[in-house]
């Protein structure tokens, strides 16, 4: 495969087969999303009545807490070894870089959220299989919001101090958008509102995708070659 | 001289609108003496709009021209607004406590104003945390435009999550500004306004000036160094 479909491809390739061989982030995140839950069950009080109103807001919690996890690690192994410099002297699309790391980090925290929800729903006996294909829309529109923006700041704060704790301080107030959209979709499906209030959000998660991949796309030449 | 000028100016404003506000003024019909509060919380939140959106016009000609100004530019505005931002919540909330009962509450345009303090702050704190200077700058470049972008998203998913806040009662699309405020209300909010408008551009210049200050600083010690 040529152009930039092709670079795409080959990058995020890398990128899982490497993960596939090592599986240290996507191991990583799931047991720390995994003793979150436990810290949920410790911290509120968790019982049938209440569990389709707390489920969306802990489970946003713990997939953005693991998401930033693995935004940290995003750009490690391309800077060992100054693979990261060889990567940009190539001829190289930067936005074919950029959306090979959305992916990426799209299908580690994907899923991870494919082990989670169903742990959740044993765990707290939340009864939501049925709805499963609406939750995994929404999720899915989510987490690509939560990957397009991040992956961006993980870029920016590689080469500054404390860059590990700088991130979730930049991201978080960025992410409003998104966990309350999530958490509030999922809330309407669980069944706390209407099927026609989920339109205004399904919008906005959309709309949010669509401009901050763009913005992504474009802005990313800049964070690497300045 | 011309910044001498521009504050003492913004000193004569600010003293007027200050006297003009607390004593000539009458006392609000329904909300009394606390209603004062206005003439400086509604000027401090529009400057500190205005702060924000020269962050983002100086982010964007810096990526576009490069040049170490337009980036000292939305630097210095960056800190102005994160100031007076801080101002408008801590004002409200003097406001708050007697007229609703309570310091903070999780309202649209509350949280909203908490969002943007937060964002801004991060964008500082990353200036801070990278030395290089135009790394630092390319950064800032990128935190800039993406939290401009991403205000209005914030806005609209707030605001659908809740509003308490009274809609504005002043600048409102159905009338003209004169018609919903007595002029004899109308004048100190003007002058309080212009007044922070002064204080606020007299505030930039200075800023501006230092980075320029630091800028030689740096320079002269890496012309000492080699």
């Amino acid at each position: 495969m040529n152009g930039a479909l092709g670079q795409i491809y080959w990058l995020l390739w890398k990128d899982l087969l490497l993960e596939a061989r090592r599986r240290d982030n996507l191991l990583s995140m799931f047991f720390f999303g995994l003793s979150l839950l436990f810290l949920f069950s410790f911290a509120f009080e968790i019982s049938s009545e209440n569990v389709s109103r707390m489920a969306p807001g802990l489970l946003w919690l713990a997939f953005m807490f693991s998401g930033t996890l693995a935004l940290n690690q995003l750009f490690q192994g391309d800077r060992e070894n100054d693979c990261l410099d060889a990567l940009l002297l190539a001829p190289l699309d930067r936005g074919a870089y950029y959306l090979a790391k959305v992916f990426f980090n799209f299908s580690l925290m994907f899923l991870l959220e494919l082990f989670i929800l169903p742990l959740f729903g044993i765990l707290f006996r939340l009864d939501f299989w049925h709805l499963l294909p609406n939750v995994l829309l929404y999720t899915l529109l989510g987490t690509l919001g939560f990957s397009v923006v991040g992956v961006l700041f993980a870029a920016v704060t590689l080469r500054a101090r404390a860059r590990a704790l700088l991130l979730p301080v930049l991201l978080f107030p960025l992410m409003i958008p998104v966990i309350l959209a999530t958490v509030r979709t999922l809330q309407i499906i669980l069944g706390a509102g209407t099927a026609a209030e989920l339109v205004p959000w399904f919008r906005l998660l959309v709309g949010f995708d669509l401009i901050f991949i763009t913005a992504g796309f474009l802005l990313l030449e800049w964070v690497l070659d300045g | 001289m011309a910044r001498r000028i521009l504050g003492t100016l913004a000193l004569i404003l600010i003293l007027t609108g200050l006297y003009w506000g607390l004593v000539e003024a009458p006392p609000d019909a329904r909300q009394g003496e606390t209603q004062r509060i206005m003439y400086l919380h509604i000027p401090s939140i529009l400057v500190a709009y205005l702060a924000f959106f020269i962050v983002f016009v100086g982010s964007c000609l810096y990526l576009w021209k490069g040049e170490r100004r337009d980036d000292n530019l939305a630097h210095s505005a960056a800190e102005i607004g994160v100031l007076f931002t801080a101002l408008t919540i801590v004002e409200g909330s003097i406001w708050g406590k007697p007229t609703w009962g309570v310091w903070w509450t999780w309202d649209a345009r509350l949280t909203l104003t908490a969002i943007l303090l937060l964002i801004f702050s991060a964008y500082l704190l990353l200036r801070s945390l990278i030395e290089d200077p135009r790394r630092g700058a390319v950064s800032g470049a990128i935190l800039g435009i993406i939290g401009f972008l991403d205000i209005p998203l914030i806005h609209m998913s707030v605001y659908w999550w809740r509003t308490l806040h009274q809609p504005p009662s002043i600048l409102r699309p159905d009338k003209a500004p004169w018609d919903n405020i007595d002029p004899a209300m109308l004048w100190p909010l003007g002058i309080n306004f212009l007044a922070f408008l002064v204080l606020f551009f007299y505030l930039l210049s200075l800023r501006i000036h230092l980075g320029e200050v630091e800028d030689r600083v740096r320079r002269s010690r890496l012309y000492e160094a080699s």
